[in-house]
């Protein structure tokens, strides 16, 4: 299939539809209404549902109505709209049903802007909503893996049965880059039938099924929780992925960064290395599980002076960061959190004069 | 003889833990009448909403869905809009749909959802312990209201379908209530006929049951029944507010 | 090797089509490409800039401090960004709407008066479409029969206009020759 120019939010629009979820239910909001724009037309074309609900909040119970019924499901939004959609979110996780949810982030807090920003870090990695659960999130750092990480998301929340995220800032969602669609297609979930409320009739069992999240009992609460647990633990097992950049250079220093920032770092990095400096990265593509492993193993490294968490928010990675480094070498924090995007000439004077 | 009268199919065995004088269980009983009578009982979807109902599902024995406080509509849209040829209702209590869940009520009636819902309005909140609703009365005394509800300060109570039927979209939109038996014949009617209009795919249906809280009205089951009736059926009117029939008449 | 160019004018002046269509015909020659757009609130205001980046391995940073080159068709867009180009590059001026020169000497300085060309073709509109011709006719940045191919394509669904567009892209090459 050749290559077509598309911006991100496009591209994660055809990605569903070529993963097979043809039911989308949205709210507009800049920078990712695009979706939206597009589903619009393209849904009916291929017999979809497309649904403008009247806010955040419904959009996320239609969902887990949709998705309760083991139908395939997802929704898009930017930041403000992500926090309306967290009760929603918290429900559909209680509730065990896959469900799809992109967050094209925008600045916060409050209103904040529309220009690129990852401060919606701690919101999607460490759960939104209340109680205790987990979302897997997905970071694209372009368009291509965008799309690809669209296709990815809807087997794995089925495999999970677990809300996933792909949480991309504004730039993954308003840049044109080149992108190429797979062609394989996804298998349906095989085990909805012990669980979808998919009516009786579809299914060979006389069994009813109930989907819920009340757990009156303490002692079935506590087993609920339990259980969900050891789901989260698979996922930090099984779903861990990053992607590493010079990691087999002699490096100082070492920078972890997601999304559109670790772009920027990786030119600094090059540009660093014009100049004799040579600086690793570990760019982390799943942010729940964190590439806990990956990010101590770089940093102990003979020579790896000092560790950078690199994002567009205060220090929200910094945590995870210094959590997996493990005291082996000093962890700094660099970004910018009002829409700007910093340079890599930025980069390039924060690790010279760390180092 | 064959037998005349038995349990429902839709209806479990499962015992009551609605108080006594409670009216959710006539409602829950005519619900699955309709269900058994319509034969739609394996490819219902209920929703449970948040109040005294959630645990709803314990009553029916077709799929169920637990909705967050006030979502009921928005999960019933989406599931049929993405699976049409389910039937579909929400049961929803007045706190519920007529305060944290308005929006969805609303946006779902005028988008002409075809689902149908229940909504059981009785005054007051009952599961979390007797607080003022949207739907409680000028002067009802509730724990948050103890002097009276101060209608110069919390507004008149809502009349949801009153209220509704200002859409032009919705099909069917009624009110009744089952204090006693001679209500509780029309208002198996109503709901037989919102499930019907489902059946034949019309849009938003809805039947508002007036129901009673002795525990949270400090009442008897007889003195609720006399209150109901005196009190909440002189403000909330009973009728057929809008049907696909006086919609082609007008 | 990497190349940007910047795009930037008033909205309504088809920035954001010219950037498309010149990151389509470098793909099509096989580059990697990406197109930035500015989306923030000065979408609204009425200028609008767009940054194409060009490579010949994958693009790292999207975030262009000094594009290579500047097509500027109004003069605020000229003042703003005259500045921040690369030694060596092009910068285009629609001299139908600008005045005044870059104001350097380390750089090409394009003048073109696109948006009079156009009207003179029948259409303003197609002001963006002989800038960007002019443009790559002097930087050679992609093959000039592949930049014709890809406003063609572009304008298939519109198929009145691909008469005007392929005379603009003439009409821009002579001047670029001038």
């Amino acid at each position: 299939m050749a290559k077509i120019l598309m911006k991100g939010n496009e591209a994660i629009a055809e990605a569903a539809i070529r993963a097979g979820c043809l039911n989308y239910f949205a709210y507009p909001i800049t920078p990712q209404s695009e979706v939206a724009e597009y589903l619009s037309w393209r849904l009916p074309e291929v017999g979809g549902v497309f649904l403008q609900g009247e806010s955040e909040v419904a959009v996320s119970y239609m969902v887990f109505g949709a998705s309760a019924c083991g139908e395939r499901v997802f929704t898009t939004s930017s930041s403000p709209g992500i926090s309306l959609m967290s009760e929603g979110i918290s429900y559909i996780a209680a509730a065990q049903c896959p469900a799809v949810f992109v967050n094209i982030m925008r600045g916060g807090p409050g209103l904040g802007g529309i220009l690129p920003s990852q401060a919606d870090y701690n919101q999607s990695v460490k759960g939104g909503g209340h109680g205790d659960y987990r979302m897997l999130v997905l970071a694209p750092a372009s368009v291509q893996e965008a799309a690809e990480m669209t296709m990815m998301a809807f087997p794995l929340a089925e495999k999970y049965r677990n809300p996933v995220m792909i949480l991309g800032d504004g730039l993954i969602g308003q840049m044109m880059e080149p992108v190429e669609f797979s062609e394989e297609l996804i298998a349906e979930p095989s085990n909805k039938d012990e669980w979808a409320t998919s009516g009786m009739d579809t299914r060979k069992s006389d069994k009813r099924n109930l989907v819920k999240t009340l757990y009156l009992v303490p002692e079935e609460l506590n087993e609920h929780n339990l259980f969900l647990k050891a789901k989260y633990d698979r996922m930090e097992q099984e779903e861990v992925r990053f992607v590493s950049y010079n990691i087999d250079a002699d490096y100082t220093a070492l920078i972890v960064s997601y999304g559109t920032m670790s772009r920027v770092c990786q030119t600094a990095i090059d540009n660093l290395k014009d100049e004799g400096i040579e600086v690793g990265m570990i760019r982390p593509q799943t942010l729940f599980p964190f590439p806990e492993k990956a990010v101590l193993d770089a940093a102990s490294k003979e020579g790896c002076k000092v560790a950078f968490s690199i994002e567009m928010s205060m220090g929200q990675m910094l945590e995870d960061v210094e959590r997996s480094v493990k005291g082996r070498c000093p962890v700094r924090w660099y970004g910018k959190c009002g829409g700007e995007v910093p340079t890599p000439e930025e980069v390039v004077d924060v690790v010279k004069s760390n180092i | 003889m064959g037998k005349t009268y038995q349990k429902p199919e839709a209806l479990s065995d499962a015992y009551t833990h609605y108080c006594p004088g409670c009216t959710h269980g006539i409602i829950h009983r005519l619900v699955a009448e309709v269900i058994d009578e319509l034969g739609i009982r394996r490819k219902t979807v209920g929703i449970a909403p948040v109040g005294c109902a959630v645990l709803a599902y314990n009553y029916f024995t077709f799929d169920f869905q637990e909705s967050a406080h006030g979502r009921a509509p928005a999960m019933a849209t989406g599931i049929k809009r993405v699976r049409p040829d389910l039937m579909v209702f929400t049961y929803q209590g007045d706190g519920d749909l007529a305060s944290i869940g308005i929006s969805e009520i609303i946006h779902s009636a005028n988008r002409g959802e075809k689902f149908t819902t229940i909504f059981v309005n009785n005054a007051i909140y009952g599961m979390t312990g007797g607080q003022m609703a949207p739907t409680t009365m000028p002067e009802q005394r509730t724990t948050t209201s103890p002097a009276g509800r101060d209608v110069s300060k919390q507004g008149m109570p809502i009349r949801m379908v009153e209220m509704l039927s200002t859409l032009a979209t919705p099909a069917y939109l009624s009110r009744q209530t089952v204090i006693r038996p001679k209500y509780v014949m029309r208002a198996k009617k109503a709901i037989k006929k919102a499930f019907e209009y489902q059946v034949e795919d019309r849009c938003f249906s809805l039947v508002e049951l007036i129901s009673t809280c002795p525990t949270n009205w400090g009442m008897t089951p007889q003195e609720s029944i006399d209150w109901t009736e005196n009190t909440l059926l002189k403000y909330y009117k009973l009728g057929e507010y809008k049907s696909p029939e006086s919609t082609e008449e007008a | 090797m990497q190349s940007e160019v910047m795009f930037a004018g008033f909205g309504g002046q088809g920035i954001l089509l010219s950037g498309k269509i010149l990151a389509e015909a470098a793909m099509d020659e096989g580059y990697e490409v990406g197109w930035v757009p500015s989306y923030g609130p000065e979408m609204r205001g009425g200028t609008a800039y767009c940054t194409v980046v060009i490579g010949d391995r994958p693009i790292g940073s999207p975030i262009i401090k000094n594009p290579m080159h500047l097509v500027a068709m109004n003069r605020p867009s000229l003042e703003k960004f005259a500045r921040i180009v690369k030694p060596g590059g092009v910068v285009f001026i629609n001299s139908s709407l600008i005045s005044v020169g870059s104001g350097r000497d380390d750089i090409d300085e394009l003048k073109v008066p696109a948006t009079e060309i156009a009207k003179n073709l029948g259409n303003e509109r197609a002001a963006n479409i002989v800038a960007l011709a002019a443009f790559v006719a002097r930087s050679k940045i992609v093959d000039f029969e592949v930049l014709k191919k890809t406003v063609k394509a572009e304008f298939a669904k519109k198929e009145k206009f691909i008469p005007l567009n392929m005379a603009a892209c003439e009409e821009g090459r002579k001047a670029a020759s001038k």
